[in-house]
């Protein structure tokens, strides 16, 4: 296949950036999208040019590292994460635009690496169940009925890779903390700091600068783990339940 | 130097109890007036950061992932061990420690594994109070599934995602230490080098993956939990990331290197498409639960897997060992595979692959049921391969997955360097020449949650918390020394690239060093070896400066380290004249073509000490004393 990529070129966060093509010759329809960016920069290094950097670990489709907007949409024409999508999805001949995400949030470190450790301070400030290690409760003794459990692991599937905020007009980060406020609010061990969990939780969400969500689901039409916007209801409700029997008052 | 195991005396059932007894407390006051270094953050590093910090200690956390919750345990997919019997189908916590050290092919220790066995019930008791979604019965309670190497069902799991939901369990307790204060957390740091003062470790030198600052990090212990070097292979299950380099600088400081031979291939991965190929994907071991493995009966059968009628198949795996059938250990489906592949009946277009077929369990089950069980696989091999294992069987073959072999480490986790500890994957403890399924999830949060925060105790109750600054000359020198290294590399401005290397030493390792070997392919492994090595440093190419985010540099450090490793593995694979678990000499192999253990020479760790640049390595022996086992052929038949 003969593809023209449109790559994303950022020496670091002060650069300005631009768009540079490349042409690829020869790209086989299994391989995967990241495989073309590393036969590409094997060109690019025997030409003595500097290699487009992306982030990327697994490749399974798991450890969320992945992070490309191609075509504009975060991803890719799939949904389903960087790493897992091939270049039988495209057809011989055409061009694609590779970015990195775009949030003020996500500062660009270099072409395709944006910094994402926002998410961290997110989870960091009550993404949680504050349980020191060593407790002596048997698994078994907190039954947790399947449906339940099974929500709440559907919910617990995100990556954090950040593909709803790079999908979102607002750059807002609801679909993220509203997976993890949800598996946490629906599962018994997660009940008694609940409310302190999401107001904490948005509270850094706004402090960190993403911005508000209106409902218009990009997120979850791009999220490559299915992640579901109900979530953003309950988090909506769990937030206003919260705030109005907050038992949680800051001086 | 006398390896000491320090495996505590006593009956095996009351070692690990009494040895927490034994073991001297630092007070809860005097917790804060200590440092420790984790590098790392799976399983192990992230489940060690938090419990220690959780104690009281000041943690510093490294991880050269953009986040804690990328470390590659992430990508665990079927399952944890754990002896709780909640199936009433007579397990227990010795069961679990037999079929540990018979799935390892008696090359482990049977103190550590016994210790394993009893913390494993923990572990989830643990997991579920964090809001780890483990699959549930209707009833409320865990759901269970057997794995290869055992005939009891004691493996939990969260779908394919167990590894996942674990890692976010650990990194959630990290997240929490962090928030508190307790534990500072570098990421993007990638760890070049451990300091010693006085022969003790006390600190590391790290390289800041952004702005390419060298960084000096003073402690009083230093916790390497970096995981394993399958990536040697070049080609391998583990993360493009994944990579020796703390361990093998460790080493190169002291630290032995044991068992490095002890690598598993796991049986069920996708096969290798093309030239292009970055890294292999595995198919979880649970789905040999329920699918069935054959290749034709007949040599080059070019037919498609529909058209073989079910007398032209050979159900291999169940006709050679029809106790276990389809979920024999690891090492022996691989092997197996290998073997009808070698005699031209493999499937697919380069003929190195064999069937998983689900039909039968459709058939039995329903479409809905498989679905329910394997779904997210299913639908990872469809993407993958750009076929419907729905409709046809999936073609796997044998991949580089696991190493055994690591860090040489005593019953309390410290590598033969003082202050020094090795934890999960990066040690060598407990998985002898061959791990079970399930079991490294099992080990890795075994080692973090339950045994480091009581041993670390016992060393730091027995040094003063004075501490060490950054600006004391052993770390000027290491940070010199790493410093020195870069440079030398990114002058050498040759012709070739760091993946060009990488790709020419990982065939050579998987051809001569990989799931069979004899004394002629490693004799000359090991001469190619050199030669690569010197061709790497004359002739690397790698553009740019230290002072960026240099995605060349940072590859070229790792393998560099993996060059020297691959060497070191072929003298062990050499000196190790049996056939044991993963390690299978073709020169010790049974009439009937199992491996052949010889346990009057072999039944020792081999530990490996470095002596410097280009000098042979010296060979230290632990003898394995098997008191509560006897020491079997193991058969799955």
């Amino acid at each position: 296949m003969k593809i023209t990529l449109k790559v994303w070129r950022q020496k670091n966060t002060q650069d300005k950036g631009k768009l540079v093509t490349y042409d690829i010759k020869d790209a086989s329809p299994d391989m995967s999208f990241l495989e073309m960016f590393d036969v590409l920069n094997e060109e690019l290094l025997i030409k003595g040019e500097d290699p487009i950097a992306f982030d990327h670990d697994c490749r399974e489709g798991i450890c969320g590292a992945c992070s490309m907007v191609i075509n504009g949409k975060p991803h890719g024409p799939l949904q389903t994460t960087t790493c897992q999508l091939h270049m039988r999805s495209f057809k011989d001949g055409d061009t694609i635009v590779v970015e990195p995400w775009r949030a003020k949030p996500f500062p660009v470190l270099k072409d395709l690496i944006v910094d994402r450790t926002a998410f961290d301070r997110i989870i960091q400030s009550g993404g949680y169940v504050s349980v020191n290690t060593g407790v002596t409760v048997d698994a078994n003794e907190i039954p947790i009925p399947k449906n339940i459990a099974d929500e709440a692991f559907d919910a617990a599937t995100c990556i954090g890779c950040g593909a709803c905020v790079a999908a979102c007009k607002n750059a807002s980060a609801m679909l993220f903390v509203s997976a993890k406020v949800s598996q946490l609010a629906m599962l018994p061990q997660g009940k008694a700091e609940s409310k302190r969990r999401v107001e904490n939780m948005v509270a850094t969400m706004d402090a960190e600068g993403f911005g508000a969500c209106t409902n218009t689901g990009a997120c979850e039409a791009e999220c490559p783990k299915q992640i579901s916007i109900t979530n953003i209801a309950r988090l909506n409700r769990e937030y206003l339940s919260s705030k109005l029997t907050s038992e949680y008052v800051e001086a | 130097m006398r390896l000491d195991s320090k495996i505590p005396d006593g009956q095996l059932a009351e070692k690990w109890y009494k040895h927490k007894f034994n073991v001297k407390l630092v007070n809860p006051a005097n917790k804060r007036k200590y440092d420790i270094i984790v590098v790392g953050t799976g399983l192990a590093g992230a489940s060690a950061a938090a419990s220690l910090a959780e104690l009281g200690y000041n943690v510093k956390a490294f991880c050269f992932q953009d986040s804690p919750r990328r470390a590659h345990s992430i990508a665990a997919q079927g399952g944890i061990n754990a002896a709780k019997n909640y199936q009433n189908d007579g397990d227990s916590v010795f069961r679990l420690f037999y079929d540990t050290i018979k799935g390892g092919d008696f090359r482990a220790r049977e103190g550590n594994v016994y210790r394993l066995a009893e913390v494993s019930t923990s572990i989830i008791d643990q997991c579920v109070a964090q809001g780890v979604p483990f699959a549930r019965e209707y009833g409320g309670l865990l759901s269970n599934r057997s794995f290869g190497g055992s005939q009891v069902s004691r493996t939990f799991y969260a779908r394919g995602q167990t590894g996942q939901q674990l890692l976010l369990g650990a990194y959630s307790a990290l997240s929490r230490q962090i928030s508190a204060g307790k534990v500072q957390m570098f990421t993007r740091s990638e760890m070049l080098d451990v300091v010693i003062v006085d022969g003790k470790a006390r600190g590391i030198v790290t390289r800041n993956m952004v702005s390419g600052k060298i960084e000096s990090h003073s402690a009083h212990a230093v916790l390497l939990c970096t995981g394993g070097y399958g990536n040697v292979f070049f080609l391998s299950t583990n993360a493009m990331g994944s990579n020796v380099t703390a361990a093998w600088r460790a080493h190169k400081k002291g630290a032995f290197f044991a068992n490095p031979c002890f690598t598993q291939i796991h049986p069920t991965c996708i096969p290798v498409s093309g030239d292009h190929q970055s890294k292999l994907t595995l198919m979880s071991e649970s789905l040999r639960n329920d699918g069935r493995v054959w290749v034709p009966k007949a040599k080059g059968d070019t037919r498609k897997p529909q058209d073989i009628p079910e007398a032209e198949r050979d159900y291999f795996l169940e006709r050679k060992y029809p106790a276990f059938g389809n979920l024999v250990p690891r090492d022996i489906a691989s092997r197996n595979a290998k073997q009808v592949c070698d005699e031209g009946r493999g499937v697919g277009t380069s003929g190195l692959a064999v069937y998983l077929d689900f039909a039968d369990a459709i058939k039995r089950d329903s479409k809905k049921v498989v679905e329910a069980k394997y779904g997210n696989l299913f639908d990872m091999y469809q993407q993958i391969t750009g076929e419907n294992p729905y409709e046809m069987p999936m073609r796997i073959y044998p991949a580089v997955h696991y190493t055994m072999g690591g860090l040489w480490v005593d019953y309390n986790l410290m590598t033969t360097v003082p202050g020094l500890y090795a934890l999960g994957e990066a040690n060598f403890s407990d998985h002898g020449a061959n791990r079970l399924g399930a079991s490294a999830l099992m080990q890795g949060l075994a080692d973090g949650y339950f045994v480091i925060p009581y041993t670390v105790g016992d060393y730091l109750a027995n040094m003063p918390a004075t501490k060490i600054g950054t600006d004391h000359a052993e770390f000027k020198k290491a940070e010199e020394n790493v410093k020195g290294q870069i440079k030398k590399l990114l002058s050498i401005n040759g012709t070739k690239t760091v993946d060009h290397f990488h790709k020419e030493m990982g065939k050579i390792m998987w051809d001569y060093c990989g799931m069979s070997r004899d004394e002629k392919g490693l004799t000359f492994a090991k001469k190619r070896m050199q030669e690569i090595r010197a061709e790497f440093w004359q002739n690397v190419k790698i553009t740019g400066t230290n002072e960026e985010l240099n995605i060349t540099l940072e590859k070229a450090m790792r393998v560099a380290d993996f060059l020297e490793l691959g060497e070191l593995m072929i003298d062990d694979a050499l000196n190790r004249e049996e056939s044991c678990g993963g390690h299978f000499r073709e020169e010790y192999q049974t009439p009937e073509g199992e491996a052949d253990r010889n346990d009057d020479k072999f039944a020792y760790v081999a530990a490996w000490e470095y002596t410097g640049d280009n000098k042979p390595e010296n060979l230290h022996k632990e003898e394995l004393v098997f008191e509560n086992v006897k020491l079997s052929k193991r058969s799955y038949k």
